[in-house]
């Protein structure tokens, strides 16, 4: 549904897109993942026709974005940054103006304002005027805005900020109800927000896209080794080596508290049998042994860091199968 | 409703929202009524001046004496009037990011840009078919010839639609309402001037293409009744020149 080849944008000298390829599947809800200013905005700028790339293309709908811009301009539902909205109209005329723009019929429109308004709950303030709704209500009108015409694409850039809660919540639902019919791309520098409602997850730094994969096999992907939490009740002065001389235990840790500790297995092993039979027989007392995975928001950081570190290419796996599976 | 209508309604309806038109239009109805109402007073007096010297009734030439100088003084006034009006074309959908909903609808930049010059053209023409109450309630008390007062009007129309297409041009160029306003006043007065520049200069070549470019000598034909395609020319190429140059400046915002 949506193809991005090769994408690089340059403002003068400045790249803000080196080399971007993804694609999206129909019906599928990608999340665009990187900290403020690593290009997400840049991206989705280029596929709504907004802006042109330096080189690359990109096509939406089967529609290429720089020869034919009013087909892919009319498949496409966007709710930029800032919902784009005119503080002196009402809901329903500015909701009936955009319908207008989007070339809906006049039957076809006052059934989907309507709908929208049901659907992203504006129900009650529907003839108020928008510069007088709180933000949480302007952003459903700026989502309900990228709904009007039942367009297949939906870009949406950072859909719940600023928004409290529960109000991120009903967001969410409302995102996850959409799709299998409408093929989402959004933006987002929270992370649990990727976590709950999106298929795949592309972490975009400094212009590049640094990973692609699906949410939980991103962070399984990362680890080098198998992470585990040991706590127990009365530790030996040398609990520690004598962990560490257990076959298969890479490396113990010393966590914050002395009774507890962090111990690296080997990749694939799972040693939490052969770990609380060692530490019973001892003696320690056993409180706690728990598998420790990496959250996303770790996974973050290091991709962000390590790039850094190690220099383009090391994280460039566009390819998922590479990985061993989680 | 075509993309051009919709939008066109959307500004309407801003600017009858918006305290701009009200303002705009309330100063520019009393100044022009006021002008108006000096300029008779001022012909009356002459009246009975004429009466009193001559001890006859002089027919006095009401176009000389009201009309031309009411146009002259409008044009004055609409040079800082209606900057103020356009302003916001552009600016304001910069300002609120509504810049990016236009773009990324299927319309496109000429129906964008000539929709907005219609909305302002219309609510400008509509201030203006106000004060022919002037003429109206004048022609009730005095004879005076209908022709230059029509091709005035006809003047401080092209005159206005140049002065508004300036404006939206100026719009298009930035997302400060105030620095949109001084730069279409600038560009206004830079036109004036340019006639002051030509006739300085005289027969010259230079001199009679700078009288050529400025709106001074194609208005004061219009005023004085004189109707002429290479007037009514220069107008129309100003104001596609002005548009086109906004189409451009619009359609750039997006390679920048």
């Amino acid at each position: 549904m949506i193809a991005v080849q090769h994408v690089s944008k340059h403002y003068g000298h400045h790249r803000a897109l080196d080399d971007v390829t993804f694609h999206v599947k129909k019906g599928e809800i990608l999340a665009f993942l990187g900290p403020n200013g690593a290009g997400k905005t840049t991206t989705m700028r280029i596929l709504t026709c907004f802006m042109p790339q330096s080189e690359g293309s990109a096509t939406v709908a089967g529609f290429d974005c720089l020869d034919q811009p009013t087909d892919v301009k009319r498949h496409l539902g966007y709710l930029p940054e800032i919902p784009p909205l005119y503080p002196e109209l009402t809901v329903d005329e500015y909701l009936t103006f955009v319908g207008r723009l989007k070339r809906l019929t006049p039957q076809r429109l006052a059934s989907r304002t309507s709908h929208v308004i049901d659907q992203v709950g504006l129900g009650h303030v529907h003839h108020r005027v928008i510069g007088h709704l709180s933000k949480g209500f302007r952003q459903r009108v700026g989502l309900a805005q990228a709904l009007i015409h039942d367009p297949p694409v939906l870009i949406l850039d950072e859909p719940t900020v600023g928004l409290d809660p529960k109000q991120i919540i009903e967001i969410r639902e409302l995102i996850k109800s959409l799709a299998g019919s409408h093929t989402i791309i959004l933006s987002t520098h929270i992370l649990p927000e990727a976590m709950a409602i999106c298929d795949r997850v592309v972490i975009i730094h400094e212009g590049r896209i640094v990973a692609e994969d699906a949410p939980d096999r991103l962070s399984s992907r990362l680890r080098r080794s198998e992470k585990m939490s040991l706590t127990v009740k009365q530790p030996q002065p040398d609990w520690l080596e004598r962990l560490g001389t257990l076959p298969g235990v890479l490396n113990v840790l010393p966590a914050a508290t002395p009774n507890t500790c962090t111990v690296d297995c080997e990749l694939g092993k799972d040693l939490r049998e052969k770990l609380s039979q060692f530490v019973v027989s001892r003696g320690y007392g056993l409180l706690e042994l728990k598998p420790l995975s990496l959250s996303l928001e770790e996974v973050f950081l290091q991709l962000t860091h390590q790039e850094e570190d190690a220099g383009p290419g090391e994280f460039d796996h566009h390819d998922s199968s590479e990985q061993p599976p989680a | 409703m075509t993309p051009f209508q919709t939008i066109l309604a959307k500004e309407l309806r801003c600017f009858f929202v918006s305290p701009i038109l009200y303002v705009v239009g309330a100063v520019f109805l009393f100044i022009s009524g006021l002008i108006a109402h000096l300029m008779t007073v001022n012909a009356g007096q002459q009246a009975v001046r004429f009466l009193q010297v001559q001890n006859t009734y002089a027919q006095l030439n009401l176009n000389e004496l009201v009309f031309r100088s009411l146009f002259y003084s409008l044009d004055f006034v609409l040079m800082f009037l209606l900057p103020i009006l356009t302003m916001r074309l552009f600016a304001e959908e910069r300002k609120l990011h509504t810049f990016e909903l236009l773009l990324t609808s299927p319309v496109g930049i000429n129906e964008l840009i000539s929709a907005k010059y219609m909305s302002v053209l219309v609510i400008y023409l509509g201030l203006l078919s106000l004060t022919s109450l002037t003429p109206i309630i004048l022609s009730l008390y005095a004879s005076f010839h209908w022709h230059p007062i029509l091709t005035g009007y006809v003047a401080l129309a092209f005159q206005g639609g140049l002065f508004l297409a300036c404006g939206l041009l100026a719009s298009a160029t930035t997302e400060n309402q105030v620095v949109a306003a001084f730069l279409s006043f600038g560009m206004i007065l830079l036109i004036w001037l340019l006639g002051g520049l030509g006739s300085l200069l005289g027969d010259t070549t230079i001199g009679t293409v700078l009288s050529y470019l400025s709106f001074t000598e194609h208005y004061d034909r219009l005023v004085r009744g004189l109707l002429e395609a290479k007037d009514i020319v220069y107008y129309l190429s100003g104001i596609v020149l002005m548009l086109f140059i906004a189409h451009r400046v619009v359609d750039s915002h997006r390679w920048s």
